[in-house]
């Protein structure tokens, strides 16, 4: 990806920017530029995206059939191993932080770069060795502890490559410290003058709530992968029953870090909707201290909330009453967002470009998703979904129909600032329609199948099972290619792609209205001044704050 | 075609949305569950169909068209916190009692002894009874099943009682259910453990009580469980230090199952089937004030099952009088 | 934190160190913007090692309250006159530390490399004993993992399991405690040898705070880990 943008022949005019200035393979590998490292981070998760698109396809693909259509269950568990912390910790986290956020982070808020810009470029190759150290235990025979390793099957019984995956999950989790550290240092000491917290676009609010789940959170995953690895080279009893270790320790250490973990792969997304909402209705946030707020409460109450996966884990039926509490709690900020959005769209000025029906795809199948953790919170009804498909679907309505889409959105709304080029808007409506009628084709059965008892993690499954399974890879088929089109145009337009101008949606915020498409090195020709609010687009906006 | 033989399928299946409703509990969790559904489908097809309505209505029709200003209401605010707030209080407080009326087994429930295995259940009924991977069971009786692992961490689902729970090594954790519909239904192992997880299943046999009774007849092995332990407990050599009367090195057990016990260090732990299981294989970690600790350790000479029987055997010791002034 | 004027007049001439101001990094708009998000960072990434740290801790106290015996067995098996040296030194090398930035302040560039030295030797010693322990604990195959049989003497009735697990958190709380002192040590080596030419100076030492931050916060994880690990129990 990387090397195809550095062989972009300047635009006529010759302006030179932050693409163009500089050529070859060592000004990319070697560059602090906080929108190179962008698009070097934007290549590899999409190689990684891949791999783990193409084990669900090959997953979705053996469930055709009750008996297992094409793998050997050593096979699917090793599927769903990979795929499971591909997508998760490869892809998910960094999707919308290390692309988006490091591009626009520093645009928004009025900087040249981030705070800590070699710190920057670190983090991507951490990122890299820990991605080799998976690969490596995917090519060498594939790891099947689930992307959870509960123990004591992963520290004493399995026979694959364990170590590997988590030594890999284990460096990858500095790339994110260190991607949530200078988020935090940028957005506190770097913005522009009259940039007050309560102007700031809600990506950023966003975007710092997530670097605090990354910062406080992502050490407790180390410690618990080092204690597993631990285990499992030295026999000692830390997990492991047979010598005096408690296998639940480790599923309450590692859902202490998991469960904030999904709200770091949600959160950014969540921003990315406002910033669509706003300017695709061309109106202020209704709420914008509520949304803002709610992203704090998110972040305060993703921490205390990890009890809630281990409902039948044997904890105590009190410790259960405790985190279900807490779990309806952080649905209610979710859910004033999502209002939010929608009352921003009255009496707004609407367009239906791509990033637009994507964001309006999300509030819908967001909505959906979050209602159904209610489920889940709720301890009698997760007595009978807990490790079924129902969860299954519940996450990926989230992950996919709300994560992905808010990223597919955001990659597309800031395509022609970060590339100078536009893509083919009715091909990407068609993408995104594609996509969102092959995502519930997918995902909605599996509530179905989840309710009626098929557990999840299944290489085989009852006869009566099969109708809904093949609706659902029906689904899996049609998403895929979904994703296969943006993939094309995209890369099509860089370099046939008409020429972007600085602002083409005509969208408020220091990125479009204060610098060209693509922006020069430096961001900015001086240091912007803020004198309004965020989403200014009323000429009369009251002054607020 | 293959989507119109699917329809078919589905439409002759009558489109299930639950599996049966086989246990006292399984309509209890399906009202909560449908009530859920209920109130998401509100809100997301009224969010569907609000944001629809506003795309088309407040769509844009001149690219130099600015909207008015947005009217901020903070009783708008606060009304859609407070209603799903109130919304999630109700779900939360029905839920949460539905859960405790189901967490403890009611007194005097048949108990049944459960091993999770890589990749088989093994299950001991009182009566000496033994299966692999099925159960068979009476109707409108409670059943109370006290599980264990062999190894790694198993879950003993039975989607049509809506009942689950781990199966941990090194614990016991128990489940209850009472079967009302005679019939036979699916046994899934619900925590993934390793290559032949989604083989690790079998039945559930519900049958009337003649039925059943004649069943334990067919399948009697000609000792109960407590005296399968019994056995086991003398020839492992525990009476010689457990004797009845208090006097070997070790104390009685008579009538303690179920007691809470001092150990070394001032702390008490209640001597219940985990007591047991600790005390058989770490004894060491169990340390009594009183009693040397020469307790050899059992682990690796005695099987979860076997563990299990001499549970049994233990707690039908509690019924039994003390016999020494020690305890 | 701003440039702080020489002492008194009669520290002018002791000051050797000229006032060469840090280069301004191309992101920030003045130095004072560098040096506080240069500040912010290290305080953050400090709040991600109390978290790595705290899972370990959290891990540890649930096995202590779970095997006190062995866990008090096993802590008796440590050398406590060995903790007590160690928690000294180190408080010793943080006070070196600490004068060491006082030593900057006042420009004094000899004085600021000598304490550098003393904190870097302190931190050595600290690093010599630990290992020396590590050895002893070899050779009486006290050493979970990799070399351990421990006598009956040695167990004193307690459960095996619970002595061995204490063992392994002992290893692994104060080896991962070492790792930290020796990136700490090669951090001030640094710091000592941009001390004696020059890169560092009374304006320019911002650097030196940051690498004085996390050496302090590598003495506090010890003065936790002493009495957790040494401590255990009453006297012998």
């Amino acid at each position: 990806m990387g090397v195809a943008v550095a062989q972009v022949s300047p635009p006529t005019g010759s302006r030179v920017h932050y693409l163009n200035e500089s050529y070859g393979i060592k000004s990319w590998l070697f560059t602090t530029d906080h929108k190179r490292i962008s698009l070097l981070y934007l290549g590899s998760i999409t190689v990684m995206f891949f791999i783990g698109g193409f084990a669900a396809l090959l997953m979705r693909l053996n469930l055709l059939e009750p008996a297992g259509a094409i793998v050997q269950p050593e096979t699917y568990n090793k599927l769903f191993t990979m795929h499971g912390i591909i997508m998760v910790w490869f892809f998910l986290i960094p999707s919308i932080p290390a692309t988006l956020g490091n591009f626009l982070v520093p645009m928004m808020i009025g900087a040249r770069d981030l705070a800590f810009p070699r710190l920057n470029l670190l983090s991507w190759y951490i990122y890299l060795v820990g991605a080799g150290f998976t690969l490596y235990a995917l090519i060498s025979g594939g790891v099947d502890s689930g992307w959870t390793f509960y123990t004591p099957l992963s520290s004493i019984y399995l026979t694959t490559h364990v170590l590997s995956a988590a030594t890999g999950i284990f460096i990858t989790g500095f790339s994110s410290i260190l991607t949530g550290l200078n988020f935090i240092v940028t957005i506190h000491k770097m913005r522009a003058p009259g940039l007050t917290w309560f102007r700031l676009p809600l990506f950023i609010w966003s975007m710092y709530a997530t670097s605090v789940i990354f910062v406080l959170a992502t050490p407790v995953l180390a410690i618990t992968l080092l204690l597993v690895g631990l285990e499992r080279v030295l026999h000692v009893g830390i997990f492991d029953p047979a010598i005096g270790g408690d296998p639940v320790l480790f599923q309450h250490l590692f859902w202490f870090y998991s469960h904030p973990a999904v709200y770091i792969m949600i959160l950014p997304g969540m921003g990315v909707i406002s910033e669509l909402v706003t300017a695709f209705a061309r109106k202020r946030a209704f709420g914008y201290k509520a949304i803002a707020y709610s992203s704090m409460a998110i972040a305060l109450l993703s921490f205390l909330v990890w009890g809630h996966h281990m409902f039948v884990s044997g904890q105590s039926v009190y410790a259960g009453v405790v985190f279900s509490a807490l779990s309806f709690a952080v649905a209610i900020p979710s859910a004033i967002k999502v209002f939010n959005w929608t009352a921003t769209l009255y009496k707004g000025s609407i367009s239906y470009q791509a990033p637009m029906l994507y964001a309006l795809g999300f509030i819908g199948l967001f909505t959906m998703g979050g209602l159904t953790g209610l489920f889940l919170a709720s301890l009698a009804v997760d007595v009978h979904v807990h490790d079924t498909y129902f969860v299954i679907a519940h996450f990926h309505y989230i992950m996919v129909g709300g994560a992905v889409m808010a990223y597919l959105g955001g990659i597309h709304f800031w395509w022609p600032k970060m590339t100078g080029r536009m893509y083919p808007d009715l091909w990407a409506r068609f993408a995104a329609f594609v996509i969102f009628i092959g995502f519930n084709l997918t995902f909605f059965p599996q509530y179905i199948l989840g309710y009626l008892g098929m557990p999840r993690r299944y290489a085989m499954y009852p006869p009566e099972f099969q109708a809904l399974n093949v609706l659902s890879t029906a689904g899996a088929s049609i998403l895929g290619i979904g994703y296969l089109i943006p993939f094309v145009y995209l890369i099509w337009s860089i370099r046939y792609g008409p020429e972007a101008s600085p602002n083409p949606w005509k969208a408020k915020g220091l990125e479009w209205e204060h610098s060209p498409s693509p922006p020069p090195k430096d961001n900015f020709e001086d240091v912007p001044v803020v004198t309004e609010e965020a989403y200014a687009y009323a000429a009369s906006e009251p002054a607020r704050v | 075609m293959g989507a119109l033989h699917l329809a078919l399928v589905l439409w002759q299946s009558g489109f299930p949305l639950r599996p049966e409703a086989a246990s006292t509990s399984a309509g209890q969790v399906d009202a909560l569950y449908f009530v859920l559904t209920g109130i998401t489908l509100f809100f997301t097809i009224g969010i569907f169909l609000t944001v629809f309505y506003f795309m088309l209505k407040y769509r844009r029709r001149s690219d130099d068209y600015i909207p008015p200003p947005t009217q901020k209401s903070n009783l708008i605010e606060v009304a859609w916190i407070v209603i799903p707030s109130l919304i999630c209080i109700f779900v939360f407080a029905w839920a949460t009692r539905l859960y405790f009326r189901n967490a403890e087994p009611p007194e005097g429930s048949t108990e049944i002894f459960v091993v999770g295995k890589q990749w088989m259940w093994h299950l001991q009924h009182a009566g000496g009874q033994r299966e692999i991977n099925s159960l068979h069971v009476p109707v409108n009786v409670p059943v109370k099943l006290v599980m264990t692992s062999q190894d790694v961490i198993h879950d003993f689902f039975v989607p049509a009682f809506r009942v689950k729970m781990d199966v941990l090594p090194g614990r016991y954790t128990s489940e209850w259910f009472i079967a009302n519909k005679p019939g036979t239904y699916h046994l899934f192992c619900a925590q993934y453990c390793g290559t032949l997880h989604s083989n690790m299943t079998g039945w559930i046999y519900v049958l009337e009580p003649a039925q059943y009774a004649q069943w334990l007849r067919d399948n009697a092995i000609g000792e109960s469980i407590t005296q399968i332990g019994g056995r086991l407990f003398t020839a492992f050599s525990c009476a010689t230090c457990h004797s009845a009367d208090g006097s070997g090195a070790g104390p009685s057990l008579q009538g303690v199952f179920g007691s809470p016990v001092s150990l070394a260090g001032g702390s008490t732990r209640v001597m219940d089937e985990d007591f047991i299981h600790q005390a058989i294989v770490n004894p060491n970690s169990l340390q009594l004030p009183n009693y040397r600790p020469i307790m050899p350790s059992f682990q690796g000479q005695l099987n979860e099952e076997q563990i299990l029987q001499l549970v049994a055997y233990i707690k039908s010791l509690a019924n039994a009088e003390p016999t020494s002034a020690e305890r | 934190m701003s440039d702080i004027a020489p002492a008194s007049g009669a520290l002018v001439g002791a000051s050797d160190l000229p006032s060469t101001a840090a280069d301004l990094h191309h992101q920030f708009e003045e130095i004072e913007q560098q040096r506080d998000a240069g500040n912010m960072g290290m305080w953050v990434f400090l709040a991600t090692e109390v978290l790595f740290f705290g899972g370990l801790f959290t891990t540890y106290t649930v096995y202590r309250s779970l095997y006190f015996a062995g866990f008090e067995v096993g802590s008796h098996l440590l050398e406590r006159p060995f903790g007590a040296a160690m928690t000294f030194i180190l408080l010793g090398s943080s006070f070196t530390m600490a004068l060491s930035i006082h030593a900057i302040r006042m420009g004094r560039r000899k004085l600021l490399c000598a304490l550098l030295l003393l904190t870097i030797i302190l931190g050595a010693i600290f690093l010599g004993i630990k290992f020396t322990e590590y050895a002893e604990k070899w050779h009486e195959h006290l050493v979970p993992g990799l070399n351990f049989h421990p006598t009956v003497d040695q167990l004193r009735g307690a459960p095996g399991d619970a002595v061995d697990l204490f063992l392994c958190f002992y290893f692994f709380m104060t080896g991962l405690h070492a790792l930290h002192m020796i990136v700490g040590i090669g951090l001030l080596s640094v710091m000592a040898i941009r001390a004696w030419n020059r890169s560092l100076s009374q304006a320019n030492y911002q650097q030196l705070e940051v690498s004085g931050l996390y050496w302090h916060f590598v003495d506090i994880i010890w003065i936790f880990l002493f009495p957790l690990l040494y401590l255990i129990g009453g006297p012998r």
